[in-house]
């Protein structure tokens, strides 16, 4: 199989990472050679195998649905690249 | 005392508790040091000053019950930590300060510990050299441009620089074992669910462990029995019976049975790791354990398994840094645009490449080819641990196929990267605890390790045979302080 500059302008797009053409080549030459790493694993037949989906085995522990956590807006807005007041800011998305 | 930072953990707590050494002697000579090893690039973010005063008021009453009493101490900069600033090696967390604690991490401060700082390691611990991190390479204490292998290099190079007296990493493929294996330290990888990830910066969630990584087996066990606990925030920590890992220590492993996995002696591998390798079946024959030649028939799928699992956990996990309400944000014409050129230029290529991989194989059209088949492979994998564990107590391996190599050695070929975890890997699909221990060098005076498996739950059984081992092999670590001026 071999992922193309199409094939990896699509990722991108679901990824939403921006990938300029010459980054884009770059990525296809990587993802190929990881993939055809990949490939080994069409050795083996699968078809009866159950999938492991969770390693730790166990059921999720239910608990009452409390607020722990004091009042920690402001410290939480803080970290935010643009505020106000006690809103994250955006570009505008509606004209 | 000039050697105070030569000392073990072990060492340092009796001279605290035996009032040789007060908590401000031992954190200002760790300090020292670490302004002296600039060179080593091993932290992203130091804590010194509040250091100081943490150690002068632990002094002014000392607690000395605890386990570890006024003891400073270093940690990857993936442990989130109140408000200082946790970056998990990327640009696009460099700005990030958390406003709550790992459990892992409060953990240890509340057994008396004193943080000295964030340590480096790869973008989101991606990676097996420390050479993707935003904030640079980190430099081997073992030779100048050496890697100290990642993704906990910053840790890994602290504790064999004595920066540190003792580290917590996190290893999701070997990020914990192989840059013990490169530094000539003692790692160990727990059984999924041991230590708590809440408050860790997520990679994969379903194979991401936090672990120690110490100078020596019998500090290793402590600090393990420190940071294992169940934590009710995080959904898949389990609530089992935790020893007391350092007390029960024990050097008799009479009778324990051990297994060899044929799959392990891979094409390729130097003839001083096979060495090693019978070297260390020889010393756990010494102790009165037996050998049992055994086959993990699914070992070589391990990696491709993983290269399809943790991207895909990863891309999912990383979904989060959009640059609204943390972190770095890029300008935009529009939020997506804004979105997009944040997280190109916010990630790093290593990170970019991964979350494209797992984006790929959860996409509509080869999920089931890709994603599906990867946890039939994994389920495979586990399989054939839970069919040895029926003969054997342990599983004895190499950490790593090949010594520590030089900076820029393999950043070109992202496979050849890659296969630097071919041992370790298959211990984190399955869940299992897997330890590194300094074993011996290679002709080049490197360290090379030697990997012990556990069944799930049972790090005070590979606690004990590395205990014994250690005794056996008598490691001396080569440091020569050549970054120091």
């Amino acid at each position: 199989m071999s992922i193309d500059h199409k094939t990896i302008k699509h990722i991108s797009k679901l990824a939403r990472i921006s990938v300029d053409e010459q980054r884009a080549e770059k990525l296809a030459g990587d993802l190929n050679s990881i993939f055809d790493f990949i490939e080994k694993l069409n050795e083996l037949k699968t078809d009866n195998v159950e999938p492991l989906t969770s390693i730790a085995e166990t059921t999720l522990k239910l608990r009452s649905d409390e607020v722990k956590s004091k009042n920690i807006r402001e410290q939480i807005i803080k970290n935010s690249p643009q505020d106000n007041e006690d809103y994250f800011v955006v570009p505008k998305v509606i004209e | 005392m000039s050697d105070i930072t030569k000392q073990s953990l072990t060492e340092l707590i009796e001279n605290i508790r035996s009032k040789k050494l007060s908590s401000t002697d031992v954190t200002k000579a760790f300090i020292d040091r670490s302004e002296k090893s600039e060179e080593l690039n091993a932290y992203i973010t130091n804590d010194f000053t509040s250091a100081l005063d943490k150690a002068k008021k632990f002094d002014q009453k000392p607690n000395l019950d605890l386990k570890l009493p006024g003891i400073p101490m270093a940690v990857k900069d993936l442990f989130c930590t109140k408000n200082i600033k946790t970056t998990a090696g990327s640009k696009i967390l460099n700005n990030f300060v958390p406003t709550y604690e790992s459990t892992v991490t409060e953990n240890i401060w509340n057994e008396g510990a004193i943080l000295l700082g964030k340590l480096n390691c790869d973008e989101f611990a991606m990676g097996s050299s420390n050479e993707t991190s935003f904030f640079g390479n980190v430099q081997s204490p073992i030779d100048k441009d050496l890697v100290p292998g990642g993704s906990s290099g910053g840790s890994a190079s602290a504790v064999a620089g004595q920066l540190t007296p003792i580290t917590i990493g996190t290893d999701t493929g070997g990020s914990i074992r192989q840059p013990a294996s490169f530094t000539g330290t003692v790692g160990l990888k727990p059984t999924y669910g041991s230590c708590s990830r809440y408050g860790i910066v997520a990679f994969a969630s379903s194979l991401d462990q936090a672990g120690p990584m110490a100078q020596n087996v019998k500090d290793c066990a402590l600090l393990q029995e420190v940071i294992s606990s169940f934590d009710p925030k995080d959904s898949t920590s389990i609530d089992f019976k935790r020893n007391h890992y350092s007390k029960d220590l024990t050097n008799n492993i009479k009778g324990k049975k051990i297994g060899i996995p044929k799959e392990y002696r891979v094409d390729g591998m130097p003839k001083e790791i096979e060495d090693l390798w019978q070297k260390g079946i020889e010393y756990v024959k010494e102790c009165g354990a037996e050998t049992i030649d055994i086959s993990l028939p699914h070992t070589s799928y391990a990696l491709p398994t993983y290269y399809i699992v943790a991207p895909a956990e990863a891309s999912s996990n990383l979904a989060r840094y959009d640059g609204v309400k943390y972190g770095f944000r890029a300008k935009g014409e529009n939020l997506i645009d804004m979105y997009e050129k944040t997280r190109s230029e916010g990630f790093g290529t290593e990170v970019q490449r991964r979350i494209m991989i797992g984006t790929y194989v959860l996409s509509s059209g080869y999920y089931d080819a890709y994603y599906l088949k990867a946890q039939k492979v994994r389920k495979l994998i586990k399989n054939d641990f839970d069919e040895v564990y029926k003969k054997v107590d342990a599983i004895l391996t190499p950490s790593t196929p090949s010594s520590a190599f030089k900076i820029g050695e393999k950043t070109n070929d992202p496979v050849s990267m890659y296969l630097n975890d071919i041992f370790t890997v298959p211990v984190n699909l399955a869940g299992l605890p897997g330890i590194s221990i300094p074993a011996g060098h290679d002709s080049k005076g490197y360290p090379l390790g030697l990997q012990i498996i556990g069944k799930a739950f049972d790090e005070q059984n590979i606690l004990n045979i590395a205990y014994a081992m250690e005794e056996k092999i008598n490691f001396k670590n080569k440091i020569t302080d050549w970054w120091i001026k």
